[in-house]
């Protein structure tokens, strides 16, 4: 069930960088831009996919849990699924 | 046909990518221009800013030059706009719209325009004078009023002092008798004269006792105040004067009184000797003041007729000297050639402007009417040419800021393109907060939809224009702090839960660790290693729950750091790769192997490993092993020290595939090191004979120009200075290698010890991350919280005040202060960390003759 979770997380976020850096590129139209335009969704792709993707390794096998004050406890207890 | 379109618009659009990642190609050219029909061509150019002139003169005293009479009409005529507009500008007369853009007059019209300056010029000044004598003659006629009315005061209160019979020892005979009765004082014989005017405020005290220093008591000193404020008619301030009356009879002491009220620069005024004469008197300056009054009117209305006049005009004017000007400067750059009929100029232009600048000259010939036509002739050079780099509005900001570290070499790879998204990228790593970035987008967002109000481009408040110039680059740090406060998951200090949580409070309670009642204030943490407790890492971002922890920033520093050193070491490898651009441009493919690939070894060998090391602790430790999960710092040191056995493995085999990496590092640093610089002279050793063969070749041919061209197209092409070398610089070439060597030693130092350094100071992301969010919270704790918890109907009226303190304190310190910080240190981890893994930034910037980006001395006087 977990790993489902992080399956479907993981296939959405590649699905979704990957076409920004490496589909929509070849729709830009020809132009003196072009090539900037292609460097920056490039990037973009790049960059932001590896900050999610840092994220979201950092929290696969947590080594420790969070601490919580008791008053947060009972309320996340009734409050929380 | 169809094909050539096609070909143009992919050659067009490779060479404006050419032009960002890598800068124009120039050319050194020459231009001949007829002396008739110069002054037109170099309008043209400079209407349209093709080319940047190159003095051809330098030796010349600028008052040698040959057009120094025409720039010392120019700069007269300067003088005079300068006065016009000072002038303009005191009448409060606003100019009309600046979006005219006049041409470039012919030298036979700037004489009516200097006949024009010169005449407004002289009736200006004449009218000003005019105004100014009416003024002085304005003020001294109403002093002479307040004299006299308040001298009659004088009268009427000495009057009823006779009845008090105030005892003057010194004048017995006068208590009887009022000042003003002058019968009684003929009687006595005695000559009373009397002597009235205006004096400062300031200075009657000291007026007083000098008079009674002086005169000893034979005069009389009565004074009133003014009680409104005269203007001074020579510094046009208002000053508070004061009316005396002095009487005193003997001549002698009459003269010194004088004397003492020309030293005190008094206003004196005659005093009227009976009653009838005083109000006559006052009639009279009455019906001349209401002249005056009329006549100034007047002469202020024509006044402002004149100027107004003259402003419609006198845009223009100042638009066309200062062209004028620009191009009298650049005529006297030129040469004159043999036959003293043309004149030489040499230009740096991009070669694809050729063709512009050919049609150019053709323009300016035509336009003038020349018979002969003026052309361009493309010179070869040894010189480095400036650099030119192209930009749009967009991305202009961005290679602004590169510049700022130093303009690119020629034909260099321009860090600009790369900037424009990594720059944003690590400001938002480092300022991440969804609600922040938000309100920075926005504000963006507002100037760049506003960016054409002509009010808002042409303020003159510097900070203002600073952020204007950069509302693109604040856009796009605003639009990637969005991104970033999502994955942090912090808006405005507070966490979104999205998705639901991974981490599940019920199941310590099902599993029965905590007991159903909790009691105390303690602090009880979740243990993943139960069932149930953890669910699966929150799909995007972090997960709200640590913000609610207590150990949150535990957590948050260890991967906060891990980030920062992951995202460090990828940007500096891909600087490192971007250098091989350089390399294949300059034809140095010997760099891929000597300097490149050492380089990329060392740092990948290493650094490269340490987050191998980070992503596999990451994937293949669980909660289960984490009482033995080993710390990555000790093991990265450890791998230098080879000190394998004491600590845990991370993973089988880990010993040898250190010791192993390790090797190639460190023989990296000798290639590094020695590789190039021995390469190198054994190439000219070993060439050396090859290269007489060469210069054998060589001489064979006919023209100089050809050996020139060739060596120029060498030059371009990059080729390096060795392949050329003659017998005759075998000594120079020894030179060479110990530079060569000494050159390539501090590059290997630097760069291996930069490795470490830079790799820390990654650490910034981090460090500035936490500041950030540590201010979020405190300002929300200590502000917000408190107006959120009154609950009473008090508390609603409480919140307004609290929430304008909170959106001062949020703008003021967190968007402005924590956003200039992160954006000096994304700046300085883009100039040092990144550039100087490529980049040498040693360039001259292309500037070219344009008018439209010569400063004007109005403007920056704040008269335009």
């Amino acid at each position: 069930m977990a790993e489902m979770g992080f399956a479907i997380a993981v296939s959405v976020m590649t699905l979704f960088w990957g076409i920004v850096g490496g589909v929509v590129p070849w729709f830009i139209p020809k132009g003196p831009n072009r090539g900037v335009i292609v460097t920056m969704l490039v990037l973009t792709a790049v960059c932001c996919y590896l900050f999610w993707l840092i994220a979201i390794l950092a929290q696969l096998n947590p080594l420790f849990g969070p601490a919580l004050s008791t008053d947060t406890i009972w309320y996340l207890w009734y409050h929380w699924p | 046909m169809l094909a050539r379109p096609r070909s143009r618009g992919v050659s067009e659009a490779t060479v404006k990518m050419c032009s960002l990642l890598r800068g124009e190609e120039m050319c050194l050219a020459q231009l001949f221009l007829q002396s008739g029909s110069a002054y037109d061509c170099i309008s043209e150019l400079g209407e349209l800013g093709l080319v940047e002139f190159r003095d051809l003169n330098p030796n010349v005293n600028s008052f040698q030059r040959k057009h120094v009479n025409e720039i010392k009409k120019c700069e007269e005529m300067e003088r005079i706009l300068g006065y016009l507009l000072r002038e303009i500008k005191k009448a409060d007369i606003s100019l009309p719209d600046r979006d005219v853009n006049p041409v470039t007059p012919l030298p036979k019209h700037v004489i009516t325009i200097m006949e024009q300056l010169q005449r407004l010029e002289v009736e200006l000044g004449e009218v000003t004078r005019n105004k100014e004598k009416l003024q002085k003659n304005l003020l001294e006629l109403t002093e002479y009023t307040h004299m006299l009315r308040i001298t009659r005061s004088f009268v009427q209160r000495s009057a009823e002092r006779e009845h008090l019979e105030a005892q003057y020892e010194e004048f017995p005979f006068l208590e009887k008798d009022a000042m003003m009765d002058y019968s009684s004082m003929q009687r006595l014989g005695a000559k009373l004269g009397f002597i009235s005017g205006l004096i400062q405020r300031v200075k009657i005290e000291a007026f007083e006792r000098m008079l009674w220093r002086v005169c000893k008591g034979y005069t009389i000193l009565s004074y009133a105040e003014v009680e409104e404020y005269l203007e001074d008619p020579d510094t046009g301030e208002p000053m508070q004067s004061v009316v005396f009356l002095i009487s005193y009879w003997g001549d002698q002491i009459g003269q010194k009184v004088k004397k003492i009220c020309d030293c005190y620069h008094c206003h004196l005024y005659p005093y009227p000797s009976s009653n009838e004469e005083r109000n006559d008197v006052v009639e009279g300056l009455r019906t001349r003041i209401q002249d005056l009054h009329t006549v100034l009117h007047r002469t202020e209305d024509y006044l402002k007729q004149v100027l107004i006049k003259a402003s419609e005009s006198v845009y223009t004017w100042v638009i066309q000297v200062k062209k004028m000007k620009a191009i009298y400067y650049i005529l006297n750059q030129c040469s004159f050639d043999v036959t003293n009929k043309c004149l030489i100029a040499e230009v740096w232009c991009p070669v694809n402007d050729i063709p512009t600048l050919r049609r150019a000259l053709e323009e300016g010939s035509r336009k003038s009417g020349a018979t002969v036509p003026s052309f361009v002739n493309r010179l070869p050079t040894t010189d480095t040419p400036p650099t030119l780099i192209r930009t749009n509005k967009f991305t202009s900001g961005f290679q602004n800021i590169v510049d700022a570290y130093g303009v690119g070499t020629y034909r260099e790879v321009n860090p600009a393109p790369f900037t424009i998204i990594t720059f944003p990228f690590l400001f938002a790593v480092m300022f991440g907060d969804l609600g922040h970035g938000a309100i920075m987008f926005l504000s963006a967002a507002w100037m760049v939809l506003y960016e054409n109000n002509r009010k808002l481009k042409n303020t003159r408040n510097e900070i203002w224009n600073t952020f204007f110039e950069g509302r693109y680059i604040i856009l796009m740090m605003g639009l990637f702090s969005i991104y970033t406060g999502l994955i942090y998951n912090d808006c405005f200090s507070k966490s979104l839960n999205i998705f639901g949580s991974g981490w599940s409070v019920r199941a310590m309670f099902e599993n029965n660790v905590w007991d159903s009642v909790i009691s105390g204030n303690g602090v009880l943490t979740l243990d993943p290693n139960i069932t149930g407790v953890f669910k699966g890492p929150y799909p995007l971002g972090i997960d709200p729950i640590w913000n609610l922890a207590s150990n949150r920033l535990t957590f948050l520093n260890s991967y906060k750091m891990k980030m920062s050193v992951i995202l460090g070491i990828i940007h500096m490898s891909f600087g490192v790769v971007l250098s091989t651009f350089n390399h294949l441009h300059f034809r140095k493919k010997y760099n891929l192997y000597l300097v490149f690939l050492p380089e990329l070894l060392f740092m990948l060998c290493l650094f490269g490993y340490l987050v191998f090391m980070i992503l596999y602790k990451w994937l293949f430790f669980t909660v289960k092993d984490s009482r033995h999960a080993p710390s990555i710092l000790i093991q990265f040191i450890n791998m230098f020290l080879m000190q394998s056995d004491t600590m845990q493995p991370l993973y089988p085999g880990q010993a040898g595939l250190q010791v192993f990496l390790l090797v190639i590092a460190l023989l990296s640093v000798p290639v590094l090191l020695l590789g190039k610089p021995v390469y190198l002279y054994w190439l000219q050793n070993g060439s050396h004979r090859l290269g007489m063969y060469r210069g054998y070749e060589r001489v064979r041919r006919n023209s100089e120009e050809e050996l020139y061209l060739m060596r120029a197209h060498d030059m371009e092409e990059g080729s390096s200075l060795s392949d050329f070398s003659t017998s005759g610089e075998h000594n120079t070439e020894e030179f060479n290698f110990a530079d060569e060597f000494l050159h390539q030693a501090i590059h290997t130092i630097e760069y291996c010890l930069g490795c470490v350094s830079n790799t820390a100071s990654y650490l910034r992301l981090w460090a500035l991350s936490l500041a950030h969010a540590q201010l979020s919270e405190v300002l929300w704790a200590m502000v917000m919280r408190i107006g959120l918890r009154m609950d009473t109907s008090l508390g609603v009226l409480f919140l307004v005040p609290v929430f304008g303190l909170f959106a001062v304190l949020t703008v003021s310190i967190l968007l402005v202060m924590e956003g200039l910080s992160a954006f000096l240190h994304a700046l300085r981890l883009h100039w040092v960390e990144f550039q100087n893994k490529f980049y040498s930034g040693t360039g001259v910037k292309f500037c070219p003759f344009s008018f439209s980006l010569l400063p004007s001395s109005f403007e920056h006087d704040g008269l335009l």
